[in-house]
């Protein structure tokens, strides 16, 4: 690793406070692109033991970030992923050393469009190079590097967390000791695809978009950001759960109002969710992430044989899929099954009966915390870490 | 990394407390050399994987259906994927297994022809274990009532039973020989599982063991 590493606690810069790598070396991207010097923010919980063993990388999904499992800085609501890390919990902090990383091309402090590019002293914008999951991975890399960890106990996370965790296991085997792809896929598929189209096309068609230059215009394409995330967020859940939670119940009245106004509690909803992602979002940030997972086709990198990717490996992996979640589903997890084992991988399935859909990875399931937990002991027995 | 490395080749561990193991299991177990590597087909809650990690150092792997039978082996260490022998066998290369199991599986499966197949292919070795409906009483109690019989190994009424293939010892013996499949031995068992000393190919066999226990592989050229 000759890359030359500057770190720096760069304190509250622009609320986004935590740890930063600057690495000097530029990274080559799969684009061909060089990009250098670049930044990558990254947190961390629990102490890595002495034999730098005992560390889980949690990596975040398309909106998340690297606030794990401490209240986000912006927003003040608990980290994404607190139910799941913390001190007793199944990433038990007392026992394991988390870390977790802003994604490339992110908004939260890690080089992205939102960055200034010193080249130019102004915001990236469009200027930005496109990126790719193994980018993303390439960068988080260095992390992992800087900290001395040869090898992970665990790479984990959700959604597009899951496939920067199999973009980890197949790019650096023998770095990766267990892996968790959670409610994921090894390509994004033409449905996936279309979705965040829809929601570029959103950001886009917003006048204040300003064809990406709207930070140095001093303008916010909000309300293309937010119908993007309202869009987004329907295929976050079920159709069941939507029912369950709205109904057809109507938002503060009696009776329809035969206008638009948003007359039904899931409109109410939807707008909230549109509005309050704006606040914490960068939407050429957005165009930048849902690029990378559409690019994202694990077996096109390895001959079109996604047991290819998986060839030799002695990574122990666990893929949980949901019932209920359409977005990945449990097929597009099986796949990685089925090439895990054609690659006589060692691998354990679970799909988890609940009808949360896809956002279900985010969110206090028993079944599932109770099978991440038994594969991370029977993991940790193996690997001679210590029960506390 | 020395550590790792030995962590890397370390053995299954599967350690836990765990009943007495199910009479056929015992069986099947002591067909299984010590450190091969194994695929239990229907593992059930990793009974017998977890008996093999501990007592026989095996790799083991299993497939199960039932999503709560899947949690509690992974729960446990084990290493089990949520499937079924019809679907999720072809995904396995020739030869990665030293032993595949079905026990008392074969007749739930949708095309257990298929699956016997897919057996011999993935493992050296195949061990299938399965309740002969030729048992006398099964016989007799058709003969007698008119009616499908309930045992303890049968135990559903004909509209809700899982098992929708079942088969006598002698069409079991009938299938491995026109899918030119070796039976490199063959156990008759009682109904606690216990062998019992007959030629399970001949008709008395079929009249009197309540299961069939057969070790499996495929004819080389």
């Amino acid at each position: 690793m000759s890359a030359t590493i500057v770190e720096s606690r760069s304190g509250e810069a622009a609320g986004r406070p935590g740890h930063r790598l600057v690495v000097t070396e530029p990274l080559v991207l799969d684009s061909g692109a060089r990009l250098g010097p670049y930044t990558v923010a990254y947190q961390t919980y629990g102490t890595l033991n002495a034999e730098r063993s005992n560390a889980i990388l949690v990596c975040h999904a398309l909106t998340g970030d690297q606030y794990v499992a401490e209240p986000h800085p912006m927003t003040g609501k608990p980290g994404w992923w607190s139910t799941m890390v913390g001190p007793g919990k199944v990433l038990d902090t007392d026992r394991y050393f988390v870390i977790g990383s802003n994604v490339l091309g992110g908004c939260m402090g890690s080089s992205g469009p939102m960055e200034i590019n010193p080249a130019t002293g102004r915001p990236w914008g469009l200027s930005f190079p496109v990126i790719t999951i193994a980018d993303i991975v390439r960068a988080q890399k260095q992390v992992i590097d800087h900290l001395g960890i040869e090898s992970l106990f665990c790479v984990t996370g959700g959604s597009m967390g899951g496939m920067q965790v199999l973009q980890w296991a197949a790019s650096y085997p023998d770095r990766v000791f267990a892996a968790v792809p959670i409610a994921t896929a090894a390509r994004h598929s033409a449905q996936n695809i279309a979705f965040h189209e829809v929601g570029r096309q959103a950001i886009m068609a917003d006048p204040e978009w300003a064809q990406g230059n709207y930070q140095d215009q001093g303008r916010r394409p909000s309300r293309g950001l937010a119908v993007a995330r309202m869009a987004a967020h329907i295929t976050y859940l079920s159709e069941q759960a939507l029912h369950r939670k709205f109904g057809r119940q109507l938002r503060n009245r009696d009776a329809v109002t035969y206008g638009f106004d948003a007359d039904f509690e899931v409109e109410s909803y939807l707008r909230h969710q549109g509005i309050a992602f704006v606040d914490r979002f960068d939407a050429n940030s957005y165009l930048y992430i849902t690029r990378a997972c559409d690019y994202f086709d694990l077996a096109a990198e390895h001959g079109g044989v996604l047991a290819n990717a998986f060839r030799g490996t002695r990574t122990r992996f666990c893929v949980i899929s949901f019932t209920s979640d359409w977005l990945y589903p449990t097929s597009e997890n099986r796949m990685i099954v089925h090439a895990l084992n054609a690659a006589a991988a060692n691998v354990s399935f679970v799909e988890v009966e609940t009808d949360k859909g896809h956002d279900a990875f985010l969110l206090d399931e028993p079944e599932f915390f109770a099978t991440l937990r038994g594969f991370l002991d029977g993991c940790a027995e193996r690997r001679g870490l210590s029960s506390r | 990394m020395t550590a790792d490395a030995a962590a890397f080749a370390g053995t299954p561990a599967g350690a836990r407390a765990t009943p007495p193991l199910r009479g056929d299991l015992v069986m099947v177990a002591d067909l299984i050399e010590p450190a091969s590597r194994v695929l239990d087909v229907g593992c059930g809650e990793g009974e017998l994987l977890a008996h093999l990690a501990r007592a026989k150092s095996v790799d083991g792997r299993g497939i199960e259906l039932s999503q709560s039978g899947v949690n509690a082996c992974v729960r446990h260490g084990l290493s089990v994927i949520q499937g079924d022998a019809d679907s999720d066998l072809a995904a396995y290369p020739s030869d990665s297994f030293d032993y595949v199991v079905l026990s008392q599986t074969l007749q739930a499966t949708r095309n257990p022809r298929v699956v016997i197949e897919q057996l011999v292919r993935i493992g050296r070795r195949a061990i299938v274990s399965f309740p002969n409906f030729g048992h006398w009483k099964i016989r007799l109690h058709i003969l007698l009532t008119g009616r499908m019989p309930v045992t303890h190994l049968l135990n559903h009424d004909w509209y809700d039973t899982p098992n929708i293939h079942l088969c006598t010892v002698r069409d079991f013996v009938t299938l491995t020989g026109a899918l030119g499949v070796a039976i490199e031995k063959s156990v008759t068992l009682d109904r606690a599982g216990r062998p019992f000393s007959l030629d399970p190919r001949g008709s008395l066999a079929n009249l009197l063991a309540e299961q069939g226990l057969f070790m499996l592989s495929r004819r080389r050229a």
